[in-house]
């Protein structure tokens, strides 16, 4: 690892993949997916506003990508090198997917389908409150499938909640195929519309139309927004994108070095 | 039980503006003040217990303490993995009032019996749970954990007119409360059951069976040690609840009576199969169940808490 690495999206992939291989660990495709997502959000919208009691809320409630909130908040200075080395050693503070107790993890995730509804709830307090704080959540496109988070976008509608910003990693891969052949989700920015959100379709690995979109929640709208990015699963690992395997298979030592060099090559 | 402790929740609310309440879509004809006063903290979340769970662990992560209100059933079974993983993972002060435990919704059927409730909760870590007897001890029992740092689970019986008016309120966190001393058997029970329980107890002493009587509102945390102490005075105890025979109260007293190494009878009172494909009211599924008074006299008598006579057993059988 670099000391003193900006957040830069091939920064965000070399940690991803030097933490998964040290820890023998899957899910790198999911991670590698949310990458330029969590290097706009944590760099360029939510810096300097993630402590104190009108902090910003970050949930990933795709959990399973939890490498890639790590690699942000280490990248970003809010987590040690020290503390992102414990990524599943025995007893560490970073497992598999996020678990809340250290700063920049808001809630434990894991399970698909709930970090909407805990995260429409900060922003409920919010709104009670009246407070302006934003809380940003992550979602896969799978958690779509989930009834709950269905729950969660028609109530975050009905209250007007425009601080929340939901982004749904449309990568259209999910642990058991393509979403299309388990359940197809289609015009995911229709979907959303429908139940009252201001929906906008952007490029998941062009910084510049996510940085727009992120920022929605500071225009004065009435309405929660959905971001649906649209991304490539294992995206900036080209032997890895696309391909189902990387939801869940660790590197080899071999994979490992070809990965590397294909991060290298590509920046 | 219920039009108490809501009238106490509305003094809350009046009172704390951290106090949240969020029901699906129930509570009509019962929450109308605490909407008409508190409009920007009383939410109706819609047919949707799930994210209910979801939003009061959001709501409490950022300082509020939040009350989800519904039907015991699905305020605690439909949203349990958010409970879980939300309000008891991260100890958040959520507060779960399941309205109308047991057999409380009478005919309207399985869907709407909490019967494995008080167990679901009771096996969360940090959970504390409370099943109170009647709207003096639930008003008391609000009043000693509104405020308490983790996850708190209600179970608030429906009917306002049943009481044991010699409880008088009473309610301590971690505590049973003893309402009688005896020595041939203890009775314990638990939700608003004890009032069946109660009478039971007056029986038996009227046919010269000396029993303890005790209210045990907390399960957890569980009075362990106070349970200990009074099933070891007696031969025989049982358990009164309207909830499966697994994992409520009549489990908590076994584990302390094994743990204890408690030489004790045990027959934990409630309801042993899926109670489907029959209707009734309240008091028949009761007496169904063998849970009413007369019913629960007869468990005593016919596990010998006492010294036995001939003819002495009273008909229980479903009318």
């Amino acid at each position: 690892m670099v000391a003193g690495a900006l957040l830069t999206s091939s920064e965000i992939r070399r940690v991803i993949l030097d933490r998964a291989h040290a820890a023998n660990e899957g899910h790198i495709g999911s991670a590698l997916s949310i990458a330029d997502i969590m290097v706009v959000l944590y760099r360029d919208v939510v810096a300097g506003r993630l402590h104190g009691a009108t902090r910003d809320r970050v949930v990933l409630s795709k959990g399973h990508a939890a490498l890639a909130l790590y690699a942000a908040l280490y990248l970003s200075g809010e987590l040690s090198e020290a503390m992102l080395n414990e990524y599943c050693e025995d007893g560490g503070r970073l497992g598999v997917h996020p678990q809340h107790g250290i700063d920049g993890v808001e809630f434990t995730t894991g399970s698909l389908g709930q970090g909407l509804s805990f995260a429409t709830g900060c922003a409920l307090a919010a709104q009670v409150s009246g407070e302006q704080w934003r809380t940003f959540v992550i979602c896969s496109d799978a958690e779509c499938d989930e009834g709950s988070t269905w729950e969660a976008a028609m109530f975050a509608a009905q209250r007007r909640l425009p601080r929340l910003v939901t982004v749904i990693d449309y990568n259209q891969q999910q642990a058991m195929g393509d979403t299309d052949a388990v359940i197809s989700l289609g015009d995911l920015r229709s979907r959303w519309e429908a139940v009252g959100w201001f929906a906008v379709d952007v490029d998941g690995h062009d910084e510049t139309s996510l940085e727009a979109a992120l920022r929605l929640a500071d225009q004065g709208r009435t309405q929660p927004i959905a971001v649906i990015a649209h991304t490539t699963f294992g995206k900036g690992v080209p032997f890895m994108e696309r391909q189902l395997r990387w939801h869940y298979s660790s590197m080899s030592d071999q994979e490992y070095v070809r990965a590397i060099n294909s991060l290298g090559a590509a920046t | 039980m219920r039009a108490e402790f809501v009238g106490a929740l509305h003094q809350l609310m009046d009172q704390d503006d951290r106090v949240v309440l969020l029901t699906a879509d129930l509570g009509f004809h019962v929450l109308e003040p605490l909407f008409d006063a508190h409009p920007r903290r009383a939410i109706n979340v819609g047919v949707a217990e799930q994210n209910m769970a979801g939003l009061a662990a959001g709501l409490a992560h950022s300082g509020r303490i939040p009350f989800i209100y519904s039907i015991a059933t699905f305020a605690t079974l439909r949203g349990y993995e958010f409970i879980r993983n939300g309000a008891v993972v991260h100890g958040l002060p959520v507060r779960v009032v399941g309205i109308g435990g047991g057999f409380e919704y009478g005919a309207a059927g399985i869907s709407h019996y909490a019967l494995e409730d008080l167990g679901l909760m009771r096996i969360q870590p940090g959970m504390t749970v409370l099943a109170p007897a009647d709207g003096a001890q639930a008003v008391t029992a609000l009043l000693a954990s509104w405020d308490l740092p983790g996850p708190v689970y209600y179970r608030i019986g429906k009917d306002d007119r049943r009481s044991l008016p010699e409880l008088k309120g009473r309610f301590r966190l971690g505590h049973l409360e003893i309402l009688r001393h005896g020595t041939d058997a203890a009775v314990l029970a638990t939700g608003a059951i004890a009032t069946e329980a109660a009478t039971a107890c007056s029986q038996l002493e009227a046919m010269g069976i000396s029993c303890t009587f005790a209210m045990a509102a907390c399960l957890a945390p569980a009075p362990r040690d106070e349970i200990a102490s009074l099933v070891d005075s007696v031969p025989l105890v049982l358990t009164v609840e309207t909830h499966y025979v697994v994992g409520g109260l009549g489990s908590l007293v076994a584990e302390v009576i094994a743990e204890a190494g408690v030489g004790c009878r045990l027959i934990r009172a409630g309801v042993d199969a899926v109670p489907d494909r029959y209707s009734g009211g309240q008091p028949y599924m009761e007496r169904r169940f063998r849970l009413d008074a007369t019913s629960l006299v007869n468990r005593v008598l016919e596990a010998g808490g006492a010294p036995r006579q001939s003819g002495r057993e009273v008909s229980s059988r479903p009318r």
